[in-house]
């Protein structure tokens, strides 16, 4: 017993360490000045600490706007796939219509179409219809991508909130939108919640599309992907520390949601 | 309120019969009215429509002489108490009781005080900060039941508030509920399977089965005089005993026994008989076979193999022996067309 503990507690150091390592050694280049990247051997803890680096890679064309680009574009598609995915989560979780089990698989396989093969028609597209190079569009397509998971995470969410709850509240004297602000959207929040950051993240870290749909209003990593493979070596570590910060924060904020999302725990 | 329901039809999409075939039923005000049957009779199917969380098929549905079939459950002036509990877990209990009182927008004062009276009805005062999370299953059926009468709704609905409680609880609970719901003296339909239940709280009792009323009547009526062979089944523990016979010259025949009581103008026919369990005498000379005896405290319990078969038959305690001689007092027997299962009157 004691044995398989230990191996457990190792394994979970190990996947840890898999985890931080790199995301350590990112760090520690990026706030390296330049001479000492050059250095050999390179020193594995912060002895020559600058932000040089940091500070040109910020003040460099593109990368204060890439991130207001990324943030307003994920927030916009937070905001617009839980205007569309939760009624559709709730109408999935409380009422049988018809064609429900196909539409729960076409949900899925949305996901099945590789955003390469849909670049062309959908570049096409959204040239014709004038949403090329706006965040207006790259939203639109990170909906979509968004939508699925949303829709069928907040449906497991309504699932976990018995349906008596919200009659009960009628009974009682609520009209049905009141029983659900009241009773539903309070216990499913935590949900909601989880599901809008995963919702972000998901924005925040798409590439494919953002690169393909816009030319000057890029996204922070459709940015990074299309200068820093031209530049230096110590301005790509800045670069990958600005991609995996803020997503880093989104999951510290996520975890103690994470249980919640698959409406296990409502409490 | 007296509620009436007409000619209530309702079925769902997914079954292939009525859940309620064309059921009429009246309320009265302020009567205590339970339906009881087995599971799948359409009882709550029944009461739900009467709440309004249901649309019938056809029929309808009057509180206090209003027709309230097309209107929304809110608008029907009543409360109910759910299986479930079906109280909100994000809530304190002073939330959950007052839920409804918040929802008609009644004045703090007023608001406080009828939650704090509710809460004080049901042994609740303790627990008003508490969430239901930290409640026992009893006190959260009680925080269900306090919601519902806090409101003062012209009519109750139960939908087997009892039936998540232990064997204990339950007993406990029923108790209190009837004194609770005769003080206030309410409108109330109430849902049971529980047969015991339906006895001990109804003015009267409905029995269903099949999305149809067997039969509607006194507890002591349905008990004693039940309209069909299934009512006889259903209610009672244990249930009636049913066993055929013949009519010859006036007397029952059953095998090679005979005995007074016949029903009239059922000559040389089949009958069913049947007969509760506690009026089957043991100091008569039919003869029987005690197969086993089960002692419940109060009174023994004996199943019996007779000529007309099994018998469960209820006698004192302290009964001892392996053979009894059964009499049937002729007053405490009851018909059935053996082809319909209907009473002959």
């Amino acid at each position: 017993m004691l044995g398989k503990r230990w191996v457990v507690q190792l394994l979970c150091v190990l996947v840890s360490l898999f985890m931080a390592v790199p995301i350590y050694l990112i760090a520690l280049a990026a706030f390296t000045s330049r001479e000492a990247l050059n250095q050999f051997p390179l020193p594995l803890l912060p002895t020559s600490l600058s932000g040089e680096t940091m500070g040109t890679f910020l003040r460099s064309t593109g990368i204060v706007g890439g991130l207001i680009n990324s943030v307003t574009i994920g927030l916009s598609t937070v905001v617009l796939a839980l205007a569309i995915g939760l009624p559709a989560g709730y109408a999935l979780a409380r009422y049988a219509f018809r064609g429900k089990d196909v539409y729960q698989l076409g949900l899925l396989l949305t996901r099945a179409l590789p955003i390469v093969v849909l670049s062309v028609p959908l570049g096409r597209t959204f040239l014709d219809l004038g949403l090329y190079d706006t965040s207006y569009g790259v939203t639109l397509l990170h909906t979509a991508l968004a939508l699925p998971t949303t829709i069928l995470i907040t449906s497991a969410i309504f699932l976990g909130v018995s349906h008596e709850q919200e009659e009960a509240a009628m009974i009682f004297g609520a009209t049905p939108l009141a029983a659900f602000v009241r009773v539903v959207l309070p216990q499913a929040l935590p949900g909601i919640a989880a599901s809008a950051l995963f919702t972000f993240v998901l924005s925040w870290n798409e590439v494919l599309g953002a690169s393909i749909l816009t030319l000057g209003r890029r996204t922070l990593p459709a940015q990074l992907l299309a200068t820093l493979a031209d530049s230096p070596l110590a301005f790509r570590f800045a670069g990958g520390l600005a991609l995996v910060l803020p997503a880093l924060i989104f999951i510290l904020i996520v975890r103690r949601y994470l249980l919640n999302m698959w409406g296990t725990t409502l409490r | 309120m007296n509620v009436t329901v007409s000619n209530l039809v309702k079925t769902y999409p997914s079954g292939h019969r009525r859940a309620t075939d064309n059921i009429s039923l009246s309320v009265e005000d302020g009567e205590f009215l339970v339906l009881v049957g087995p599971s799948g009779c359409g009882k709550t199917t029944l009461l739900r429509m009467v709440a309004g969380l249901e649309t019938p098929d056809s029929g309808t549905v009057t509180i206090g002489g209003r027709d309230v079939t097309a209107l929304p459950a809110r608008e029907r002036g009543l409360s109910m108490v759910f299986q479930s509990y079906a109280i909100f877990p994000h809530l304190k209990v002073r939330q959950n009781i007052g839920f409804g009182l918040t929802m008609r927008k009644v004045p703090p004062a007023e608001w406080s005080s009828r939650v704090q009276r509710a809460a004080e009805l049901l042994d609740l005062g303790d627990y008003l900060d508490r969430y239901p999370a930290q409640l026992s299953g009893g006190q959260r059926q009680r925080v269900a039941v306090a919601r519902a009468i806090v409101v003062d709704a012209d009519v109750l609905l139960m939908d087997e508030p009892l039936s998540n409680l232990d064997a204990l609880l339950r007993m406990q609970f029923r108790a209190e509920l009837k004194k609770i719901v005769g003080r206030l003296g309410t409108t109330t339909l109430y849902v049971t399977h529980d047969q015991a239940e339906a006895m001990s709280l109804g003015d009267r009792v409905a029995v269903m089965r099949d999305g149809t009323i067997a039969q509607l009547g006194t507890p002591m009526q349905v008990y004693a005089e039940p309209a069909e062979q299934f009512v006889g089944g259903f209610l009672g523990a244990p249930p009636m005993n049913f066993f055929p016979a013949l009519v010859r010259e006036g007397r029952l025949v059953v095998d090679d026994v005979a005995f007074d009581g016949a029903p009239d103008g059922w000559e040389d026919r089949k009958v069913l008989v049947g007969i509760r369990a506690e009026n089957v005498g043991v100091d008569g000379d039919i003869p029987g076979e005690v197969e086993v005896a089960e002692p419940t405290g109060a009174t023994t319990l004996l199943t019996v193999r007779w000529a007309g078969g099994e018998l469960k038959v209820q006698t004192a305690s302290g009964f001892t022996g392996s053979s009894v001689g059964l009499t049937f007092p002729p007053s405490a027997l009851r018909f059935f067309d053996p082809d319909t299962s209907l009473a002959l009157h």
